[in-house]
């Protein structure tokens, strides 16, 4: 097994290697450069500016270097935590970024611990009996549960937990520190999918189980029904869903953007969101390799778990 | 010799039946969708042409949708997914020819939902520029269905060939193809969309980009998965001894034989490029105004209408965008029942 994880590693290690050299390659380009350009001297600044004028501030900004020597550079900063520094913020990048995710761990870490557990018991409780009224109710809440885009559910329940009720307050901006009220339209609109989405494959894992052959022998060896499930269909129905508990970790990243946007949440995603529509490239930059890294992880993570867990595959 | 018993004939009738009514059914897609693309995507070239162009498409949508329900009248959860999803193809179809109000025409803001306004009825009221409701939300599904159709589509042909080269040639074209995959699922789907979308500029082209490279990936990765199944088959050693050329057989054998799990993969992944689209365009990077579209409109509302006399005009385009995606979502469930089932 150590020889699979250090495949797996080293697998990792060169997919982080190439993402690293594409994303500089492309924010190396001359449309990003100029976008620095303008973001430092202003639109008008660079309009007037003439083609020899330009091409000597690149010189001067040393943007005109090597792509190696540049991309060598870049790398070395990295290594020493140097992110460069936020154009449209004017703080160091790292700063920026440990502070935006926390607060989306914050987010997320809530998002997983309300999660695993009610939507693994929901997936248990409909695959356990598949085509009961149980089942049905369970798998219908959680099709349509999937199929409300984020922005549609975020939509919805501002609307009726926010403005109709007034239970909770609208916008999560938190400007005068934490508060948990305004946390819980971001969190509950990310777990009504997140829900739906891991109850559908903790269902399909548990209802596959249960029609195996060793089931049906502990079933007819006279063993109470709650013994079979508990100790013989669980440990089988539950690896898949855990490996994908981890894989959630990537999805979040994706979906906290528009859910952030919305609810004004000053976390990673806007950040990210808020330097690409700025064009902060520093900030894209980082971010995204931050985002890269966490979903290079939780995929490794979720390979090794799946090992753990699988006798077939570990010992294979 | 064409007696019940003798299995060739049987086989060969039952081999030309279902690919006569596949040929039926493209011709019905591409009368659907040609048209349809046509006025969305080249509205100023074709001219005149534009309030001719659609008419064909309306009675090819309901004969499929009637096609639709015959095949899979064994499924409830797939008829009712056709039927969410034939509904908005069909008002996509017809918007043009229906009774309703224009929908950039600017008549009388912040109208309630059956209020009456300068002589006008605002069945569903009016946005926050005075824009009729109804009619917004009924052409707003135009510019989904066809920017969502054509980037699914897109995006499958490139995942698809490359899913089948590295699937069938494996080697060398296995492992790069496989790594250049693996890079491009290591971004979080989002991130690669604000990525290109922000290189490329915002426009429905660039989303076709962009769920094309951020799709194919997964696409390819099922495509090769049963193409290794398959090609240890008999008949793909028949076709290799009669010195068939790999590409021939790839498009020819392989293909068609992994149509089963793909329909339904391709019904999800419908449904999510509609979420992205919609996201896209709620975040600004995805198609632009003034024209009507459901990210548009909640993107417009989620500034002004935070009242909650005005969230009409927030749930009205969630609802109609939900309603789609549960459409195809039900629909691949269906399918997949019905496939289990056989």
């Amino acid at each position: 097994m150590l020889r699979l994880i250090a495949r797996r590693v080293a697998q990792m290690l060169l997919i982080m290697a190439t993402v690293s050299l594409i994303l500089f390659a492309i924010f190396d380009s001359d449309q990003f450069r100029k976008r620095v350009a303008i973001s430092e001297l202003g639109g008008f600044g660079v309009a007037t500016l003439s083609e020899q004028d330009y091409q000597n501030w690149l010189e001067n900004k040393g943007l005109n270097a090597p792509f190696l020597l540049r991309y060598g550079e870049w790398l070395g900063k990295l290594a020493q935590g140097d992110f460069g520094r936020s154009l449209e913020k004017n703080v160091e990048v790292s700063t920026l970024l440990s502070e935006r995710l926390f607060n989306t761990g914050v987010l997320a870490f809530s998002v997983l611990l309300i999660m695993v557990p009610v939507s693994l018991l929901l997936g248990v409780l409909a695959g356990m009996d598949e085509g009961s009224l149980l089942d049905r109710i369970i798998s219908i809440g959680a099709v349509i549960s999937t199929s409300i885009p984020q922005i549609a559910t975020a939509v919805l329940l501002t609307v009726v937990l926010a403005l109709g009720l007034g239970w909770v307050p609208a916008k999560s901006a938190m400007v005068d520190g934490f508060n948990f009220r305004q946390l819980a339209l971001p969190l509950l609109t990310l777990l009504i999918y997140d829900i739906g989405y891991v109850v559908r494959m903790t269902r399909a894992s548990m209802a596959e189980v249960m029609t195996s052959h060793y089931i049906r022998t502990a079933v007819l060896k006279g063993l109470p029904y709650w013994r079979v499930i508990m100790t013989h269909a669980l440990r089988n129905a539950l690896i898949v869903p855990f490996t994908l508990i981890f894989l959630q970790l990537n999805w979040l990243l994706s979906e906290v953007v528009v859910v952030e946007v919305f609810f004004q949440y000053a976390g990673f995603g806007r950040m990210l969101f808020d330097a690409a529509v700025y064009g902060d490239i520093a900030v894209v930059q980082a971010a995204t390799l931050v985002a890269v890294g966490v979903a290079v992880f939780s995929q490794l993570m979720s390979d090794i778990v799946y090992m753990v867990l699988n006798p077939r595959v570990r010992f294979a | 010799m064409t007696t019940a018993l003798d299995p060739t004939s049987a086989s060969s009738v039952r081999s030309l039946a279902p690919s006569s009514t596949g040929s039926r059914i493209i011709l019905l897609l591409l009368l659907i969708y040609v048209p349809l693309a046509a006025y969305v995507m080249f509205g100023p070239q074709i001219g005149a042409l534009k309030h001719y162009v659609l008419i064909p498409a309306i009675p090819a949508v309901l004969l499929l949708y009637g096609m639709a329900v015959r095949a899979w009248r064994d499924s409830t959860i797939a008829v009712i997914g056709a039927t969410l999803v034939f509904f908005w193809l069909l008002i996509a179809v017809s918007a043009p020819y229906l009774p309703i109000l224009d929908p950039n025409k600017p008549i009388a803001p912040y109208a309630l939902p059956g209020a009456v306004k300068n002589g006008v009825t605002f069945l569903l009221g009016s946005d926050l520029r005075g824009r009729d409701m109804l009619s917004r939300t009924l052409w707003g599904c135009q510019r989904v269905l066809v920017w969502g159709i054509t980037a699914t589509s897109i995006a499958y042909v490139v995942g698809a060939t490359f899913g089948l080269v590295a699937g069938y040639l494996g080697g060398w074209w296995d492992e790069i193809l496989s790594f250049i995959c693996n890079v491009l699922l290591s971004f979080p789907v989002m991130v690669l969309f604000i990525l290109i979308l922000n290189y490329l500029g915002q426009s429905g082209f660039n989303i076709v980009v962009a769920v094309t490279i951020s799709s194919a990936p997964a696409i390819m990765r099922i495509v090769r998965g049963l193409t290794l199944d398959m090609r240890t088959r008999d008949y793909i050693f028949a076709a290799q001894t009669r010195g068939e050329h790999p590409l021939w057989i790839m498009m020819v054998e392989l293909l068609p034989n992994a149509r089963g799990p793909l329909i339904v993969d391709a019904c999800l992944r419908l449904g999510y490029t509609t979420v992205a689209i919609t996201t896209l365009t709620f975040l600004g990077l995805g198609l632009q105004p003034p024209d009507p579209d459901w990210g548009l409109m909640i993107k417009e509302a989620a500034t002004a209408a935070l009242v909650w006399k005005f969230t009409y005009m927030l749930v009205i385009p969630s609802i109609a965008v939900s309603s789609l995606i549960l459409g195809f979502n039900l629909m691949a469930d269906g399918l997949r029942e019905l496939s289990l089932k056989d």
